[in-house]
Order: structure tokens, then sequence, then C-alpha cells
């Protein structure tokens, strides 16, 4: 009976283990991120690129428009890439486009913008801090905001004709 | 002359202050770095990695501190932005209970096993 018991402690403790390195090795080790999750726009005052006055969140999101922050820089490749399909969002006045410039040579940013064009309606400069509040975490990434101002949608890496489709649905 | 030398004095002791505060300030930042994970550097917490990630939180991180924020607030702040995944010591939640519940029960199980043994030995 012992025995019997000894042999059903350790058969349960065995299945147990299993379970829970089998649901281990399943979880990714890396970090993905939510890009559904649905929250209010952050609270910030920043810099702009041009006139080099502060400008608040309230000023910025005042209009009942869909917004679209995009974090790029001039030394980001991929930013070049999707740079494109932003001229072409920029065509859509339903849609209001904010530039933050991340982590950037400000001379440099405005030669990028300069040569390749400017779909932003406003550009900030993001010394690293303004894109943690918005939970980015890395470059380019592209946030969409509905006109109750509540981030819908996040896009991690650039815009491509897949992503630029997908948007334009969402601001019809 | 003694005015200034009691000037002097008051100017040395509100220096001495201001150095402790940003030392326990450093202090707490570093603590708090050492506990953030980095989410693009594999392995890595903030505080051992030179990534763009990493600069931008330890940023954020001081910018917090400097705001007044506690230990607890800035760990709920990033846990708001980032998940669950950014800190080393999670919460109790559905995927974590396990890695909490365990050695707790671990612990009780063995215990009733050796008090077990230690009764049955006795009687």
């Amino acid at each position: 009976m012992k025995n019997k018991n000894n042999l059903f402690i350790l058969f349960f403790f065995l299945s147990f283990c299993f379970v829970v390195f089998y649901k281990g090795l399943n979880n990714s080790n890396t970090y993905i991120p939510k890009t559904d999750d649905k929250k209010s726009v952050p609270i910030f005052k920043a810099i702009s690129l041009y006139s080099n006055s502060y400008i608040s969140s309230e000023e910025i999101f005042k209009k009942n428009n869909f917004y679209l922050i995009n974090i790029w820089a001039s030394w980001c490749a991929p930013c070049k890439k999707e740079h494109p399909f932003l001229m072409e969002l920029s065509k859509d006045k339903s849609l209001i486009l904010i530039g933050f410039n991340h982590r950037d040579n400000f001379d440099n940013a405005k030669k990028f913008i300069k040569k390749f064009g400017n779909p932003y309606s406003q550009i900030l400069i993001d010394d690293g801090t303004l894109s943690v509040e918005f939970g980015a975490y890395g470059v380019p990434e592209t946030f969409i905001i509905d006109k109750n101002k509540v981030i819908i949608k996040k896009f991690v890496g650039p815009i491509n004709q897949d992503i630029l489709k997908e948007i334009k649905l969402i601001i019809e | 002359m003694k005015i200034i030398k009691t000037l002097l004095v008051i100017f040395l002791i509100m220096s001495l202050s201001q150095l402790k505060a940003i030392e326990k300030n450093e202090e707490l930042k570093n603590k708090i770095l050492k506990n953030i994970r980095c989410l693009i550097c594999q392995g890595q917490s903030i505080y051992d990695s030179e990534s763009d990630f990493a600069y931008s939180i330890k940023l954020i991180v001081d910018k917090k501190i400097n705001e007044n924020y506690s230990e607890k607030e800035i760990y709920e702040f990033l846990r708001q932005k980032y998940g669950d995944w950014i800190i080393y010591n999670p919460k109790l939640n559905k995927n974590t209970y396990i890695l909490w519940l365990l050695p707790v029960l671990l612990f009780l199980l063995g215990g009733a096993i050796i008090y077990r043994n230690i009764i049955i030995k006795k009687n």
C-alpha cells in the first residue's frame, strides 16, 4: 500500500514537471509587443524641431481627426524605406501625421525631410523618453490614434504596402 | 569675517546634503535599472545594456526619480507601457502563479512528509 502511494506521488510529481516544462518550452523568451492594446494618449510636452518651442499633447491632439504618430530618425535605414508610404498617407485629409524625431542630429533630420519630403504636420524632438511614454521600443514604430484620443493600433517596424492598406481601412 | 565664516559653513552643509541626495537617487536608479529587463538584448538588464532602448529607459527612470516617483510607481509605469515582461521580479498572476506557489507547496509537502515519518517512528 505504501509503495503504491509513493508510486502515485512520484507519477503525479513527474507529470506535473512535464506539464510545467512543456508549457515553458512553448512560451517565447523574447518580448512580443501587443499591437492591439487600446490605451489613452499619454500627456506630454515636447519641443518642436522647427519652431524650437514647447508644445503640449493637448495642443497637438485638439482636432477631431485620426492621428498617426511615427517614430523616425535620419540614421534609421528602414525609415527611408517607409517614407514614401507616409507621404502617401499625408494626402489623406482625415489623418494628421505627427513625427517623433528619435535621438537624432537636428541638421541631419532637417536634411532628411528636405530630401524626402515632409509628411508630418508637426515634428517633435524625442530624446527617448517620448517613445517610452508611448510604449515603443525601437525605430521605426507607428501608432494610430482615433478621434477619442485612444491608441488603437501599433505597427512595429517600417510601414509597407499591407500596413498602408490596413491604416487606410482603419481611418475610413 | 564671522558672517563670511558662518555663510561658508551653511554653504558647505547645504552642498553636502545635496550631494547625499544625489548619491541616494543614483543608488535607487541603479537598483531599479538592474531589475528591468532589456527588451531587445536577451539576458541583459537595462543597467548592463548599451542599446538605444536601454538609453531611453535610463533617461525615463532618471526623469521619474527627479519627479519624486517611488520605486514601486516607476515599476508600475513601465509595466503599463511594456507589460510584466519588463520587470525581472514578476507579479503574481495567472502566468506566474506556479512560480510563486510551487516553492511554498513543496515546502509544505516536505514538512508534511517529515512530520508523518517522525510520528510513525514515534508510534
